[in-house]
């Protein structure tokens, strides 16, 4: 739950960001304030948007627009990268080099490090110290990656998509792990495309779409504005009747029976009743999150006014 | 953290992450024999078979010119692919994304990689002169020795530079290519294979441009094997060449930065 802080202090933000590749725009003028003590995900479908805007906050991209501030300075700035931790997305490790010998190259580079043994217990990699990095599995290079974000002891830290490639068993592992961060009063900005994730960790999620912000809130809010319920009945009302009733964001006629989508299907169900006491063969079922969170990244771009 | 401990810190470890990270590239690239066997292996066996075996025409002549051809020759090799290829990989894995986002100084990295590739040179000089010496009746002053050893190993510096303006431009995949197309056809147009004078006039005046044959010169003047004898023009011509290469470096950097 987020932190009881009066005024939380923001120590990361994009300011009116936009980001063009030739005629692509990644990002399209986008604003973002990370809080200290948070976990902030950014969710969206691949593609989106988000490893751009965590390369922006890095300093790995240079904005074609707008302006990037790390705790109130440039990313780029050594004494800013002091105090950050990174996960990308992108890098592959590999080499002969042995586990504890790349913990220790990164701890390096920081002046407060974490303890390795605490690295390597945070990470779940006890026990794989002197493994060559080249013969870890793709879930174990996956850690070592989260283990030197975390090696510098960082007040922020970023994770892009880090749960790709985990089983579900080293999934719940890695999430426990985030909290303990969290606990420990670091703040964490986290992408990934499973709601269910950002359910799990965030405090709050922004939720990301062809470069512009869809939705922000706590897990509940989004989960209420994307969790739709299907009603399937037989009706004399009109698909047109349907429509009109509040919460209803679809209605299809399928045979006999009409599909209505809606946010709240309780207060939809007392209205048909009421409308149509002959109301029969009824059905109501939950849409899955994904599809939900499908639902909204895929409609909110058609009603931006542009 | 005070910025006085970061300063203390920063004072007392900076030297410290310089070596950490030159002491984790050379025990990478010592594990890795796709590299260090061939470019120790390969100027060796060309100057045991064209220096000492072909060569031995009852003086030891040809061991002495090919002390520093074979030796030019060497020390290109790690630090043209060292660069080249080291650089080109760890930039499509992401390593150099990874270090760019860490404190690490940038400078400790180019640091590394200079001196791992020096390091080599200087082992491929030391087994090249003890072949030449036991096997080759290679005879010089010590002075001479000294100021070959030195001239090759600090010789690496213009291939570091060329490697790295390859190495920040090419892909993961091409860049060993590359680094090959550059490497082999410049030894053998530098005179580093066949001494110059057998080749057509036109074909040598191609080798006034190369970095190696310049090089070469000046290794061959060293110890009066029919240098130039402009060790000045050489010079210049290296320092320029090396400059320009840092400056192609330095704008692929940029690009890659403001990406």
């Amino acid at each position: 739950m987020p932190q009881h802080n009066n005024s939380p202090a923001i120590i990361a933000a994009l300011k009116g960001v936009s980001q063009r590749y030739g005629s692509v725009t990644a990002v399209d003028n986008l604003s973002l304030d990370i809080r200290r003590g948070e976990v902030l995900a950014l969710l969206g479908p691949n593609g989106a948007g988000k490893t751009t805007c965590v390369n922006l906050l890095l300093g790995l991209a240079w904005p074609t627009s707008g302006r990037t501030e790390l705790f109130g300075q440039s990313p780029r700035e050594v004494s800013v990268r002091r105090r950050i931790g990174t996960m990308l997305q992108s890098a592959q490790l590999g080499g002969h080099a042995r586990l504890h010998e790349v913990i220790a190259l990164y701890s390096g580079y920081y002046p407060n490090p974490l303890p390795s043994t605490e690295v390597l217990r945070i990470a779940g990699l006890e026990g794989l110290e002197n493994r060559p990095v080249v013969k870890l599995s793709g879930g174990q290079k996956q850690r070592l990656l989260f283990a030197l974000a975390i090696c510098g002891n960082p007040e922020l830290l970023f994770l892009d998509e880090p749960s790709v490639g985990l089983d579900v068993e080293s999934r719940r592992g890695f999430w426990a792990s985030i909290r303990r961060l969290r606990e420990q009063g670091r703040s964490i900005v986290l992408t990934t495309h499973y709601l269910e994730e950002a359910d799990a960790l965030a405090d709050r999620i922004v939720v990301i779409n062809r470069g512009r912000i869809v939705a922000t809130g706590t897990p509940t809010e989004i989960k209420n504005t994307v969790a739709q319920r299907h009603i399937r009945c037989v009706t004399q009302l009109t698909a047109a009747q349907v429509q009109a009733l509040t919460s209803v964001s679809s209605v299809k006629q399928n045979g006999q029976r009409l599909e209505i989508a809606a946010t709240q299907p309780e207060s939809v169900l007392r209205e048909l009743f009421s409308l149509d006491p002959t109301l029969h063969d009824l059905e109501v079922s939950s849409a899955k999150l994904e599809e939900a969170f499908l639902t909204l990244t895929e409609n909110k771009p058609e009603e931006k006014a542009t | 953290m005070s910025t006085a401990v970061i300063k203390l810190w920063g004072w007392r470890n900076t030297l410290g992450v310089y070596l950490r990270e030159a002491g984790f590239q050379f025990l990478s690239v010592l594990r890795m024999p796709g590299f260090a066997l061939p470019t120790l292996l390969f100027p060796t066996m060309f100057y045991v078979f064209f220096g000492l075996i072909f060569g031995k025409s009852g003086d030891n002549q040809m061991a002495t010119y090919m002390l520093a051809t074979y030796g030019t020759f060497g020390i290109m090799a790690p630090a043209l692919f060292g660069f080249g290829v080291g650089v080109a990989m760890e930039r499509e894995h992401g390593i150099l994304a990874l270090k760019r986002v860490s404190p690490m100084p940038p400078m400790a990295y180019l640091f590394a990689k200079t001196a791992i590739a020096m390091l080599f040179a200087l082992v491929i000089v030391l087994l090249l002169f003890v072949l030449g010496a036991l096997f080759g009746g290679v005879r010089l002053p010590r002075s001479e020795w000294l100021v070959l050893a030195i001239t090759l190993i600090i010789g690496t510096l213009p291939f570091c530079a060329l490697g790295l303006a390859v190495g920040l431009r090419v892909g993961g995949q091409a860049s060993a290519a590359i680094i090959n197309l550059i490497y082999l056809p410049m030894s053998f147009l530098s005179g580093l294979w066949v001494p110059l004078k057998f080749f057509p006039h036109w074909l040598q005046e191609v080798a006034a441009v190369l970095p190696a044959y310049n090089l070469a010169q000046i290794a061959l003047d060293i110890i009066h094997q029919g240098g130039t004898g402009r060790f000045l023009t050489h010079l210049i011509y290296l320092l320029t060449f090396t400059a320009i290469c840092l400056w192609i470096a330095q704008r692929g950097w940029r690009r890659i930065q403001d990406r």
